[in-house]
């Protein structure tokens, strides 16, 4: 079941977003339905028990879609094995390659014959019916408002004039086929281009936008035309067909007219009021996406209840408010309209297609002739075509990029019948039009014919004829830009040559649209941005989250590549970048926890990204905030997060490291793991002296906890902890060092526990600030900080070293200025942890704030950062530390 | 058909004109009526002024820049021929006549259409799109909307992703490359009424 659902066709656009929850279900229907198979009666029973409980529509909706996700169970379950859960690869493999020629829409109908049948079969009565009430109240509108809200508005209205022409033209064609009244209303109802069967078939083969935007628009603007010809025409039954006049035709195009122009109306009359609404909804984000449903849901409703068209309505309601409410709203709610939508409107797609195939199995309901089955699908396939061409001929003579053959013969080919065709038809009144039962039974074949036949070989033909497929690749900056300045460019070109074409128009409408319109319908935050700065901030966050997701090896790999430029520029056949990080990319991960199984080959690259990374992300706040002590709220607040995730990941990270290599305590050992992955012990002079002085681990907690809960960081960490605490000294810590444990304690700053830094009256020659500089994180700059704090440690061996030192060097070292610093490592159980008895630390020069503060065991040590001084750099160091070290013990 | 003979007969060279244009004569007089209507002083000549009587011009973010694309280098004027050819420029190109590979390429083919924009951006006609010229343009068209800071960093993203050889500006190779997705044809044509 789950295996079949992950196949990649079914997993396609609009089913992927079915396929997370059905997948989650499948387990759970898995079992319940092999209870149920087990004993078949039950199954059918199970439904009508809900009925009393709710209002029948409800339950029929609830029955339906159960049906519909039990049906996918009992599909697999038909083609290999009933035990579900145990569905082999086999069964995966051979849906991989059916699913791959089977559209979707065919699929849902084949399951829907299955479970018809079987119903059949157990209760002798079809119980489940597709009841117009439910199809138009609630299947019809989800669909719609799905396609009508994400219609790409420009592209409809670049079409708009062949939209409107071709569905005319094509539906009046259909009529022509009958003379009595009945087939006249039957040929209308007929003659409907499904939005549902076109969507699903197009969306999967991938027609270019043109095409699509055509037939799809076609057939939603469709709709209205049908179901006025088709009351127009029921109407005319009613009458009987020798009472019509002549004036009532008129009196029929008229109500077309009225019918759709008002519906268009509607719709756009709730679609300003909808995007005016979300104006004011700052304060109650969570309404919004509520707001959009029921406000689109309305347009429908309201049209309906005027006899106006309802699909009309709502599709022009979804265009018309899309700009302004997505907007207006916040990118969560627009996120949850846009995955609401697209689940709604495909399980309402299911339905319907699965109903389409329950009702075709139940024999009472249809009646069989051969002869206007074949004439109607004849007559079908012969008026589309003759329609599409003849209408693309008046077409290309207006139209700037002529429709040429192809796209014709797949206009034509893909007007396909669906779901609208077959509910109207059941609509249909039994004692009105008594040849019902042969309009349904030829319904249901043209649906079949149409969905399964051109549904199945639509795509090796769209394969064969070699139209041009849509590529969903966003446009990149450098596209924006210049289409508008072409637009821009085209528009006063027509003003030169003094045409009122559609350019000129266009720009008209958009000088309203943002003097009048967008004033009235945005958000005043909203309407100052522009919209290729929006665009320009969607690009850059698409290439962070990539640059992140990948591990943001490709800045290294080639410079500050982008994403969204490497695979425009150097690599045109890729268009996904992730497939290409992934082909070029190693596959380097930030992850700390990885970090040490990285090989050492990796690690440099690694260590420039995370340079970068870390420069360019720190370096906005820094901007903002020269100085270390003055900050806002806010940042304090993005500290603490920050700080908080940090801690949560070395906890982690820490005790894995623990379980690892237990020795393991200073960063020397730590890089060395890094670099190459081996454990060091001979030349470790950690190993050596065995001395262990107690450090209470109780106490360093508490003096480490002490600075986060006053969420200061960085510098001001070591200078003002030790004024302010000063019964955390490690007991142990000789007096020597003591004075020169941190610099503050030189200046005599009675002011020391505010939140002035205590040197500043001091010495006023010590850069207080973070510099820039500092905040950047390159390793030379490591390399000679660290070199200075070697250098100063060393001094501080002579206890009445200079005390100056010690600080320019804390607030030049990128490390020491880092976040980090202020990180909950401090309380990280390292130091609490048995691994205190490790020489090094419990050495007193390390049990001094400054070296036992947790840089030393902080990610940023441990990552490659350090690992990018050569080795010769980095043995001296090893050999100064050693001294040091000696020289201390 | 009288009038459109008379008109045609008054313009010099108009076989000429047609070829190498491919406007059909039903175009080329109703470009000349419009000629004629921009030419206020009768002079055969339009100067940059007259252009800029166009109202709707004025509101044009580039319509400066368009304006100057009709005058080469030095000159101050420009004649019907020039006029027309300019805007031919902006034909859709022709699908049902195959490229005769003869013949040089016509002025409305996918190169000289982008070779047009891209001198729009380029002013200082150095064959190449500095920083400061994308800088004008973006900031022309999106007036006021964002402010100075945004829009360098939206120079520098733009230049950035077409730059290929790394000189901080766009050459026209690279300005063709970054648009090659993009249907120029489609994007860069009006229909001219017959």
């Amino acid at each position: 079941m789950s295996s079949l659902l992950s196949s990649p066709v079914l997993s396609s656009l609009p089913f992927s977003l079915l396929s997370s929850p059905l997948s989650f279900l499948a387990p759970v229907l898995s079992s319940l339905l092999s209870s149920l198979l087990s004993s078949p009666l039950s199954f059918p029973l199970s439904c009508p028990l809900l009925s009393p409980f709710l209002s029948p529509v409800l339950s029929s909706l609830l029955s339906s879609l159960l049906s519909s996700l039990l049906s996918l169970p009992l599909f697999s379950s038909h083609t290999s094995s009933p035990v579900l859960s145990s569905c082999p690869s086999s069964l995966f493999h051979f849906s991989q390659r059916f699913t791959t020629v089977v559209p979707e829409s065919c699929m849902l109908i084949l399951l829907g014959l299955v479970l018809g049948g079987i119903v059949l079969l157990t209760s002798k009565k079809q119980l489940y019916q597709l009841e117009p009430g439910l199809f138009f109240l609630f299947l019809l509108p989800t669909i719609v408002g799905d396609a009508g809200y994400f219609m790409p508005a420009r592209l409809f209205f670049d079409n708009l004039g062949a939209i409107l022409l071709s569905d005319v033209s094509l539906c009046s064609d259909q009529k022509v086929q009958a003379g009595l009244m009945e087939f006249l209303l039957f040929g209308a109802l007929i003659s409907a281009v499904d939005p549902v069967a076109v969507l699903a078939v197009f969306e999967e083969v991938h027609v270019n936008e043109t095409l699509f935007i055509i037939v799809f628009g076609e057939s939603l603007l469709n709709d209205a035309v049908t179901v006025v010809l088709y009351k127009v025409y029921m109407s005319f039954v009613e009458v009987g067909p020798e009472n019509v006049q002549t004036a009532d035709y008129f009196k029929g195009v008229a109500s077309f007219l009225i019918v759709s122009i008002g519906g268009t109306m509607v719709g756009l009359i709730f679609a300003a009021l909808l995007a005016f609404i979300t104006r004011f909804t700052k304060k109650v984000r969570i309404i919004e996406p509520l707001l959009v449903f029921l406000m689109v849901y309305l347009a429908y409703l309201t049209a309906e209840l005027f006899s106006l068209s309802a699909i009309l309505s709502m599709t022009f309601c979804g265009i018309g408010c899309n700009k302004y409410v997505e907007a207006n709203i916040s990118q969560k709610s627009r996120t949850t309209v846009k995955y609401t939508m697209k689940t709604l409107a495909s399980i309402a797609e299911t339905i319907i297609f699965i109903f389409l195939g329950i009702s075709a199995v139940d024999k009472s309901k249809w009646a069989w002739d051969t002869g206007l089955i074949s004439c109607t699908l004849i007559f079908i396939f012969v008026f589309r075509a003759l329609g599409v061409v003849m209408q693309t001929w008046v077409l290309n003579w207006f139209r700037l990029v002529p429709l040429d053959k192809i796209d014709q013969v797949v206009m034509s080919y893909g007007g396909l019948r669906g779901a609208v065709a077959f509910a109207l038809v059941v609509l249909l009144d039994a004692e009105r039009v008594p040849a019902k039962d042969y309009f349904v039974a030829t319904t249901i074949i043209v649906v079949f014919f149409t969905v399964m036949f051109q549904g199945l070989t639509i795509k090796p033909l769209v394969n064969w004829l070699k139209v041009p497929r849509a590529t969903n690749r966003k446009p990149t900056i450098n596209e924006e830009i210049h289409e508008r300045a072409f637009d821009h460019c085209l528009t006063a070109v027509e003003d030169i040559a003094g045409l009122n074409g559609y350019h000129h128009w266009r720009d008209k409408w958009e000088q309203f649209d943002k003097n009048y319109l967008s004033k009235l319908l945005l958000r005043k935050s909203v309407y100052r941005k522009s919209e290729l700065w929006e665009v320009y901030q969607k690009i850059n966050i698409r290439d962070a989250i990539s640059v992140i997701d990948q591990g943001g090896n490709v800045l290294t790999s080639a410079r500050l590549s982008l994403p969204s430029m490497a695979s425009r520029a150097s690599f045109p056949e890729v268009t996904n970048v992730t497939n290409y990080l992934r082909e070029n990319g190693s596959g380097v991960c930030l992850d700390l926890q990885v970090i040490d199984n990285v090989p050492g080959a990796k690690v440099e690259e690694e260590s420039e990204t995370h340079h970068f990374l870390a420069g360019n992300l720190y370096k906005p706040r820094r901007r903002v905030r020269p100085c270390q002590h003055c900050h806002t709220d806010r940042q304090r607040q993005d500290r603490e997060i920050f700080q908080r995730n940090m801690k949560s990941r070395m906890e982690t990270f820490k005790t894995t490291r623990h379980k690892r290599h237990s020795h393991k305590k200073d960063r020397s050992d730590v890089k060395e793991q890094d670099l190459n992955d081996k454990p060091r012990r001979n030349v470790s002079w950690q190993d050596k002296d065995p001395v262990v002085v107690p450090v209470e681990s109780e106490d360093e907690k508490g003096e480490h906890l002490e600075p986060e809960k006053e969420e200061d960081v960085g510098i001001t960490f070591v200078a003002r902890k030790v004024p302010d605490t000063p019964k955390e000294r490690p007991k142990s810590v000789p007096a020597g060092l003591e004075v020169c444990q941190s610099p503050s304690v030189a200046p005599p700053s009675p002011t020391c526990s505010e939140r002035n830094l205590p040197w500043k009256g001091g010495i006023g020659t010590l850069p207080v600030c973070v510099s820039m500089e500092a905040t950047k994180i390159i390793p030379i700059d490591l390399q000679q900080a660290w070199n200075q704090s070697i250098s100063s440690l060393e001094s501080l061996a002579s206890p009445p070293g200079p005390v100056e030192p010690l600080h320019p060097l804390l607030s030049s070292s990128p490390l020491l200025s880092s976040p980090l610093l202020s990180s909950p490592l401090l309380s990280s159980p390292l130091l609490s942890s048995p691994l205190l008895s490790s020489p090094l630390l419990s050495s007193p020069l390390l049990s001094s704030p400054l070296l036992s503060s947790p840089l030393l065991s902080s990610p940023l040590l441990s990552s490659p950062l350090l690992s990018s001084p050569p080795d010769p750099q980095e043995k001296r160091e090893r050999k100064h530390l050693s001294c040091l070290t000696a020289s201390l013990i | 058909m009288g009038s459109t003979n008379s008109t045609l007969s008054k313009i010099p060279n108009v076989e000429e004109l047609m070829q190498e244009t491919g406007f059909t004569p039903a175009h080329i007089v109703r470009l000349y009526d419009r000629f004629e209507a921009l030419d206020k002083e009768k002079t055969g000549h339009l100067r940059p002024q007259d252009f800029g009587a166009i109202n709707r011009l004025a509101m044009n973010p580039i319509g400066d820049r368009i304006i100057g694309a009709f005058f080469s280098p030095g000159q101050e004027t420009v004649d019907f021929h020039s006029f027309v050819r300019i805007l031919a420029h902006f034909r859709p190109a022709d699908k049902k006549h195959p490229k005769d590979p003869s013949m040089p390429e016509p002025v409305n083919s996918r190169t000289s259409k982008l070779k047009f924009a891209f001198q729009l951006y380029d002013q200082d006609k150095d064959g190449k799109i500095s920083r400061a010229e994308l800088l004008q343009v973006l900031r022309s068209m999106l007036e006021m909307q964002v402010t100075e800071e945004q829009l360098e960093s939206i120079a520098d993203r733009t230049i950035q992703e077409a730059d290929l050889d790394k000189d901080d500006a766009i050459s026209f190779e690279e300005f063709r490359k970054s648009l090659e997705k993009v249907n120029i044809d489609h994007k860069m044509s009006i229909r001219f009424l017959r």
